[in-house]
């Protein structure tokens, strides 16, 4: 009887919980750090140092958030995840946002239960192969072999793209973007397919880069952002806003060298970011000075894009579209206000 | 529930033990049938208010993309429903291989213990000790990256003959194509092992009979090569070869062995084949030594000893262990993630689960999936152990 009646307390325990899953905000500064899945390793956009410090323009979206809602951009447990295991890992509740190059497509949108943020890398799909095959265009790509990463957007605008244009082409699908490098490496496929960024991080980490050459087509738009579970408005606003700061103070001029002086000398839309004017950080629910932190610790976008993709970086890559608006890209931060 | 009290006569309906054991059984019965069905109602109500979608709809949308090897026809367009068979037809290929030949090679090896042959006993010994206790995972690693990956490429390929080519992209074998007439050939081949089995029949009652023996190996071997030999002769050859040519980037036509295939097989082979090895020598270890000395002073030649005395009583301790060990592979056989082999956890719990997100559905049915085949292994060699198993006096 004794058995029976524990039984049944635990089903009752497990019909009672439902619905536990708003109040991000509350967890994380209970937890004192926001749980961010980055990748498991892109160079640019979430890699590890030898110190074990991770950096890159994805993580600079986890640092912003815990700046804004910690005021400590250091306050970020890190958790990598391979393409696979990202959403499954968002939607448990074992990290309380995704910034993983993931690419904000309408399936992901309507059918898992996720919320994208906004977009902090506009980019798309490309090819690189080797130079010794003499390949000037992916319209030469007939019958090759294509190395890919598994569960990605990549695999089905591949296929698309071959299917479009009458070519037949076999699939080589890794489960890391590491193992499709050593894949084209070891000449498992002819040409490595993904988003152009990843090409230029996975080319400068071939032994000799030169032997390859991304090729000019881009396939596919690929908007990258970060994403966080369905439901919970408030901390979906506070991710949002939080990488929106990032643009905005890119826009308005503000960067980590002059944040300081601006914060009191600047003028209404400055001051209005930086919380001296208006109330938008409590807004929010955090302090006035949400956006503040963001740019005095983790700098504004244009910064955190040259420290870790442009060209302060191994990756030189240009703004193109991530250009603001106004500088012939199409980065376009609504306004604080 | 204790039966001896049941004979008691008891005026109350509860206090019969009888009753109050039903009445305990329908309560756990319910108990449990609620706990799941909560599981399920709850899972399925957070699931809707998280907006995620459910369902098993999505066995019948396009699934958008390409899978390496397929041995059904199966492009981009094809549904999540064929996805789901084509990488439960590669589990089944690469496991039926892999227990295919780990069995040969454990029978060879643990046969090869007893050799009294120094070298061949060592080399034995030697197998079993480093494929056991390495991590299959790092050995699977090591076929693939270490051992196949350092093949040269398409253009450089090693070719013997230049009908089979072997490259980093694979193993490429002439593929032999049936024309118009070939089916015949192809229904010889299922007369000549009905023949074969008839011929076992007869042999056994006859030598049961007169005591005379018939020597089924060569005329089996003759009547399953020579029929169907026979039979392609007289209706004129209908096959032709039709041999790999490197076209463009790659090898086509043929037959192509990818090398995920290749490594993934090997490794799970020469894994599962060292613990075959250790069950077989366990078993012929088992049947005590003054079974061989009776046999010897029967005048039993030594090969007939093996496989007259030996074996048939050996079987019946490899056999359940050969059991654990075909489950084994077969769930071993997911590590073929780690290199891209599209089975049935790569294609569908990897790349289907990323692209429909729901994983709820598809984890249910790959498990559903690997339960069911591992349970036709077990009722298989149950059946099997059934028949090795020492015959009683009746």
């Amino acid at each position: 009887m004794f058995k029976f009646s524990s039984i049944l307390a635990a089903g009752l325990a497990v019909g009672v919980s439902v619905g536990a899953q708003a109040g991000t905000l509350e967890d994380v500064k209970k937890r004192g750090s926001v749980s961010c899945g980055v990748s498991t390793g892109l160079a640019g956009f979430s890699q590890k140092d030898e110190k074990g410090a991770w950096s890159g323009l994805d993580v600079d979206v986890c640092k912003a958030v815990a700046a804004a809602v910690l005021g400590d951009s250091s306050k970020v447990q890190y958790k990598p995840l391979t393409a696979k295991e990202r959403f499954t890992a968002l939607q448990s509740g074992e990290i309380d946002l995704l910034s993983r190059n993931t690419t904000w497509t309408h399936t992901r949108d309507t059918s898992l239960g996720l919320n994208f943020a906004g977009v902090n890398y506009y980019d798309g799909q490309g090819f690189m192969v080797s130079n010794k095959l003499g390949v000037k265009s992916a319209l030469e790509l007939d019958g090759a072999a294509a190395c890919i990463q598994a569960g990605t957007t990549t695999e089905l605008n591949l296929a698309d793209y071959f299917r479009a244009n009458g070519m037949k082409y076999t699939a080589v699908t890794f489960d890391t973007s590491d193992q499709t490098r050593s894949g084209f490496e070891s000449g498992r496929c002819d040409v490595l397919t993904s988003d152009q960024s990843q090409l230029y991080a996975i080319r400068i980490g071939l032994k000799d880069p030169d032997a390859a050459v991304v090729l000019p087509e881009v396939i596919s738009k690929e908007p990258l952002g970060p994403v966080v579970r369905q439901g919970d408005d408030a901390w979906f606003n506070i991710v949002k806003w939080s990488m929106s700061a990032l643009i905005e103070a890119e826009f308005l001029g503000v960067d980590s060298a002059n944040v300081d002086k601006m914060k009191d000398e600047g003028k209404p839309g400055q001051k209005r970011l930086l919380g001296t004017e208006g109330d938008a950080g409590e807004k929010l629910g955090l302090s006035a000075d949400w956006a503040y932190n963001i740019v005095k610790q983790v700098g504004n976008y244009g910064e955190s894009f040259e420290r870790n993709v442009g060209m302060d970086s191994p990756l030189k890559i240009a703004r193109g579209l991530n250009a603001q608006w106004n500088q012939g890209g199409i980065l376009y931060s609504p306004p604080v206000r | 529930m204790s039966a001896e009290h049941a004979t008691a006569k008891s005026a109350s309906f509860f206090n019969n033990p009888r009753n109050r054991a039903l009445i305990y059984q329908a309560l756990l019965l319910f108990g449990l049938g609620f706990f799941f069905y909560s599981i399920v109602s709850n899972a399925l109500a957070n699931m809707e208010a998280r907006g995620i979608k459910s369902g098993f709809g999505f066995l019948f949308t396009a699934s958008g993309f390409d899978i390496l090897m397929s041995l059904v026809p199966y492009d981009a367009t094809s549904t999540y429903g064929r996805t789901f068979l084509v990488g439960l037809l590669n589990t089944i290929l690469v496991s039926i291989i892999g227990i295919i030949l780990a069995t040969l090679l454990g029978f060879v090896m643990g046969v090869a213990y007893f050799s009294n042959n120094w070298l061949v006993k060592r080399l034995s010994v030697v197998y079993v000790e480093i494929f056991r206790n390495i991590p299959l995972l790092l050995q699977v690693f090591f076929w693939y990256f270490a051992v196949l990956a350092a093949l040269p490429s398409a253009r450089e390929s090693m070719a013997i003959g230049e009908v089979i080519f072997l490259n980093v992209r694979g193993l490429f074998l002439p593929d032999l194509i049936g024309e118009s007439g070939s089916s015949i050939v192809y229904a010889s081949i299922g007369v000549a092992v009905v023949a074969i089995y008839m011929m076992r029949r007869w042999a056994k009652k006859r030598q049961d009979d007169t005591g005379e023996q018939f020597p089924i190996l060569w005329v089996g071997l003759g009547i399953f090569f020579g029929l169907p030999l026979l039979t392609a002769l007289v209706t004129g050859l209908p096959f032709y070869w039709e041999f790999p040519e490197l076209k463009g980037f790659n090898f086509r036509g043929g037959i192509t062995v990818i090398p995920e295939l290749m490594a993934l097989t090997i490794a799970l082979a020469v894994y599962t084949g060292a613990f075959i090895a250790e069950a077989v020598r366990a078993g012929v270890q088992s049947v005590p030594h003054g079974q061989t000395e009776a046999a010897r002073s029967l005048g039993l030649k030594e090969s007939r000893i093996m496989s007259l005395i030996i074996v048939p009583q050996a079987m019946r301790v490899i056999v359940p262990l050969l059991n654990s060990e075909y489950q084994s592979l077969v769930k071993n056989s997911t590590l073929a993630t780690a290199i891209g082999y599209p089975d049935l956890f790569t294609v569908f719990v990897g790349t289907s689960l990323n692209q429909t997100g729901q994983a709820i559905e598809i984890v249910f049915m790959t498990m559903a999936v690997y339960f069911a085949i591992n349970m036709t292994i077990s009722f298989g060699m149950n059946r099997f152990n059934s028949a090795v198993a020492l015959v009683e006096r009746k």
